[in-house]
C-alpha cells in the first residue's frame, strides 16, 4: 500500500484533468486513450481540460490532477515543469521517462555532444541538456506510476484513487509475485533464462515470463531490490556476460538510482560488485 | 486395508470413473518445461516417462526409460492454488440514492479431485486445513473448496535432490488419510499400480475398476520402490535431525547467519509463493472511477514484501535480514507454538525455486555451526 503525499481537496463539480508531455514517445499518454471501455466513464467523471494528444481545445489552469509523461531534457522543459507544478493540485508522473529519465537517459552515461554531432547535420540547432532526468528531480511529485509503458489498469486505479481520496493499490513488490499468481513456470529456474523479475517492480502482470522470456525490468526496481545478488547469479550460474548484465540494467530505467549504481559498479568491478 | 492391483493400461479407467462422478480432475501435466497441476482429461495428459532433476535454484525435466506416470518428484506449483485462490473478490458494494448496498459474492466451488498427491503434500493440505478451518477463524472460500475434495495420493518412487521429507517426518510413504492411495510398480514384466481405498468414496471408485487382489510380489516391489526414494534422501545432503530446530532458532535471533542471508536473498517472495503451506494474503480495497462501486479483493501476499509489515510510520520489517528471519523462524519454530506442527513439509520447493539457490536446510546447518563457535 502506498500512501499518497497529498489528496485532492474537496472539489466543486468535476475534477479538472490535464495530461502533459515532456521528452517521451507518447506511449504512456496513449495508455489513457487505450482505456476504450473506460474512456467514456472517465470523460463523465472528470473534465479533461488539457490533453493535446486527444483534444485540440486546451483550457487554461489551474488543474486538479496533472498526469506528466516524459523526462526533462531541454532548458525549455526545465521551465515548463515548474509552471505545470504551480498550476496543479496533484501531480502524478507516469511512465519510465517521467519516473526515471527513460531510455534517453543513456546520454547520462556518455557525452551528449558526441551523440548530437553523430546524428544531426547542424548540431548548432540543437539545444539540449547533458542529462535526461525524472520529473521528481525538478518539482515535488505526489505519486510515481512506473512502467514502459504504464499499465492502463494501474493508471485508472491511480486516477480513481486520487478522485476518491484513497491510497492507490499499486504494490511495490517483485514481478515474481505476479508470475507465481499467474501460474507461470519460472524461466530462470526451469530454463536458465536470465530474468530481471526478482528485482523489478510489479505492474505489468508478468507478461514476458508468460511468453517464456526473461523480464526486461520495464517497471524499474521494486521496493528493497538486491541487484548485486541477482547480477552475481546471472554471471556465475546462468553464464551471462558482464555486458549483458549491464545492458539489462541500462534500458528504460537506466538512470533510476538503484539500476544506475548497480550498472556503474558492475562496469568498474569486473565480476563481483 | 485391502490392497489391489490395477494394470497401468487401466489407469485411464480410474480417471474416467472420477470424471464421470462430476469431479473436476486436476493432476500433473507438462507445461513450459515443468510438471504443473492442471486439468486432466485422460491418462495421456500425464507426464509419462518424465522426471524432474532439481538443485538449488534449478529445475530441469529429463526422460526416464521406464515409462512411469508418476516418476517425478515435485513441480513448481503446490495444490494450494486450487484451495486458497491466488486472487478472489471478497465482497463489493454499490452506492445509489438509497444508500450503500453490500453485494455478496457467489463464488462457484467446483468439486475438485487431486490426482497424484504426495505424502508431503497431504501434510501440507492438513497444515492449511488447521489454518483455514481451525477453531477460531474459518475461511469460507477455502472451506467450500476443501469440503468436496477427492484425494488420490501417490507414494513417491523417486526423490529429487531437493527433497527432504524424511527429515521432516512427512514422507515419502503416504500415512495420512486419502480417498485412494497408489504406488506405481514397474519391472521388466509388469507395469501396474498397487491401490487401496481410505474412505467410502474411495471404496466406491475402487469397485468400478478392473482390479484384482494384490500379489505378494507386487506388494514387495511397491515397498522396495518407496524404499528407493527413502535411500535417495538418506544419501543426500539434506538429511538431518529436525527435532531440535525450534529451540535452535529461538536461541539464534542474532546469528550472523542472518546477515549473510541478507546479502544473497532477493526478497522476491518466490519461496513463499511456491511453499505449499505459506498461507498469507492481503486485501485490496478499490473503487471505480465514479466512486459508486467499491470492491475488496483478497490476494496472496508474502512476508518478504515491505507492504506486508507496513503500519503507520513504515514497515516493521524494512530490511531483508528481518524478513528472511521472520519467514524461516515462523516456518520452522513459531509455527509449532501456533499450530502444533512445523510449517515445513520438506518438499524442497523453496530450495529449487529460489532464483539464487538459498537452501533453508543449509542455513539451519550454518546457524548450528555458528552457535558452536
Amino acid at each position: 500500500m502506498v500512501q499518497p503525499a497529498r489528496t485532492l481537496d474537496s472539489m466543486n463539480g468535476k475534477a479538472r484533468l490535464a495530461v502533459w508531455k515532456f521528452t517521451s514517445c507518447d506511449g504512456c499518454q496513449l495508455s489513457l486513450l487505450d482505456c476504450e471501455d473506460e474512456l467514456l466513464q472517465l470523460a463523465g467523471c472528470v473534465d479533461i481540460a488539457y490533453f493535446m494528444e486527444a483534444a485540440s481545445d486546451p483550457a487554461p489552469g489551474p488543474y486538479d490532477l496533472s498526469l506528466v509523461e516524459g523526462s526533462v531534457t531541454t532548458p525549455d522543459e526545465l521551465k515548463r515543469i515548474r509552471e505545470i507544478r504551480a498550476q496543479s493540485q496533484i501531480l502524478v508522473s507516469i511512465g519510465a521517462c517521467a519516473t526515471a529519465g527513460g531510455i534517453q537517459a543513456l546520454r547520462n552515461f556518455a557525452d551528449v555532444d558526441d551523440f548530437i554531432a553523430a546524428v544531426y547535420a547542424h548540431p548548432e540547432y540543437i539545444d539540449t541538456l547533458k542529462t535526461s532526468t525524472p520529473i521528481s528531480a525538478h518539482v515535488p511529485v505526489d505519486f510515481e506510476l512506473n512502467g514502459c509503458p504504464i499499465n492502463k489498469r494501474q493508471l485508472l486505479e491511480v486516477i480513481s484513487a486520487f478522485l476518491h481520496r484513497r491510497p492507490p493499490q499499486v504494490p511495490a513488490h517483485s514481478v515474481c509475485i505476479e508470475c507465481k499468481m499467474r501460474g507461470n513456470v519460472c524461466v530462470w529456474v526451469a530454463h536458465g533464462t536470465p530474468c530481471m523479475g526478482p528485482v523489478t517492480h510489479a505492474g505489468c502482470g508478468a507478461i514476458c515470463p508468460a511468453y517464456s522470456r526473461g523480464c526486461y525490468g520495464c517497471f524499474g526496481p521494486k521496493e528493497n531490490p538486491n541487484t548485486t545478488s541477482l547480477c552475481d547469479w546471472w554471471q556465475q550460474e546462468l553464464g551471462a556476460e558482464k555486458t549483458v548484465v549491464i545492458e539489462n540494467l541500462r534500458n528504460f530505467n537506466a538512470a533510476d538510482p538503484v539500476f544506475e549504481a548497480a550498472s556503474r559498479r558492475r562496469e568498474d568491478g569486473g565480476g563481483q560488485e | 486395508m485391502q490392497r489391489f492391483q490395477l494394470k497401468a493400461e487401466d489407469l485411464d479407467v480410474l480417471i474416467q470413473v472420477i470424471r464421470a462422478q462430476g469431479h473436476q480432475l486436476v493432476g500433473p501435466v507438462i507445461r513450459d518445461g515443468a510438471i504443473v497441476y492442471d486439468d486432466i482429461q485422460s491418462a495421456s495428459d500425464l507426464p509419462r516417462g518424465w522426471k524432474d532433476e532439481q538443485e538449488k535454484g534449478q529445475y530441469r525435466l529429463k526422460r526416464r526409460d521406464d515409462g512411469a506416470y508418476f516418476g517425478y518428484a515435485m513441480g513448481p506449483q503446490s495444490w494450494k492454488k486450487f484451495l486458497q485462490l491466488p486472487r478472489r473478490k471478497v465482497w463489493q458494494a454499490r452506492k445509489d440514492s438509497s444508500g450503500i448496498q453490500i453485494v455478496a459474492i457467489e463464488e462457484p466451488a467446483p468439486s475438485l479431485a487431486f490426482l497424484g498427491v504426495r505424502s508431503c503434500e497431504l501434510h501440507a493440505i492438513a497444515i492449511q486445513d488447521r489454518v483455514f478451518l481451525g477453531d477460531h477463524y474459518t475461511n469460507d472460500s477455502y472451506a467450500k473448496r476443501r469440503e468436496p475434495l477427492l484425494l488420490i495420493a501417490v507414494n513417491c518412487i523417486y526423490a529429487a535432490n531437493t527433497c527432504f521429507c524424511t527429515s521432516m517426518n512427512t514422507g515419502p510413504e503416504v500415512t495420512l488419510p486419502a480417498d485412494l492411495t497408489m504406488t506405481e510398480v514397474i519391472d521388466v514384466e509388469r507395469h501396474l499400480f498397487l491401490i487401496s481405498a481410505g474412505s467410502e468414496r474411495g471404496q466406491g471408485i475402487l469397485q468400478q475398476l478392473p482390479v484384482q487382489p494384490a500379489e505378494v510380489e507386487v506388494k514387495k516391489l511397491a515397498e522396495r520402490a518407496v524404499q528407493s526414494a527413502v535411500s535417495q534422501m538418506a544419501q543426500g545432503v539434506r538429511s538431518f535431525d529436525s527435532s531440535d530446530v525450534k529451540e535452535l532458532l529461538y536461541r539464534n535471533y542474532e546469528s550472523q547467519a542472518w546477515d549473510k542471508l541478507a546479502d544473497r536473498c532477493l526478497s522476491c517472495a518466490n519461496c513463499t509463493m511456491a511453499c505449499p503451506t505459506c498461507f498469507c494474503s492481503t486485501v485490496e480495497d478499490t473503487t471505480d472511477l465514479s466512486g459508486d462501486n467499491a470492491e475488496r479483493w483478497e490476494r496472496w501476499d508474502s512476508c518478504f514484501t515491505g507492504e506486508f509489515s507496513y503500519i503507520s510510520g513504515g514497515a516493521v520489517r524494512a530490511d531483508t535480514r528481518s524478513r528472511y528471519r521472520q519467514w524461516m523462524t515462523h516456518k520452522l519454530a513459531t509455527w509449532h507454538d501456533q499450530f502444533g506442527t512445523s510449517g515445513c513439509v520438506g518438499c524442497g520447493r523453496c530450495i529449487a525455486w529460489c532464483p539464487v539457490g538459498i537452501d533453508l536446510t543449509e542455513e539451519l546447518q550454518r546457524i548450528r555451526e555458528l552457535e558452536k563457535e
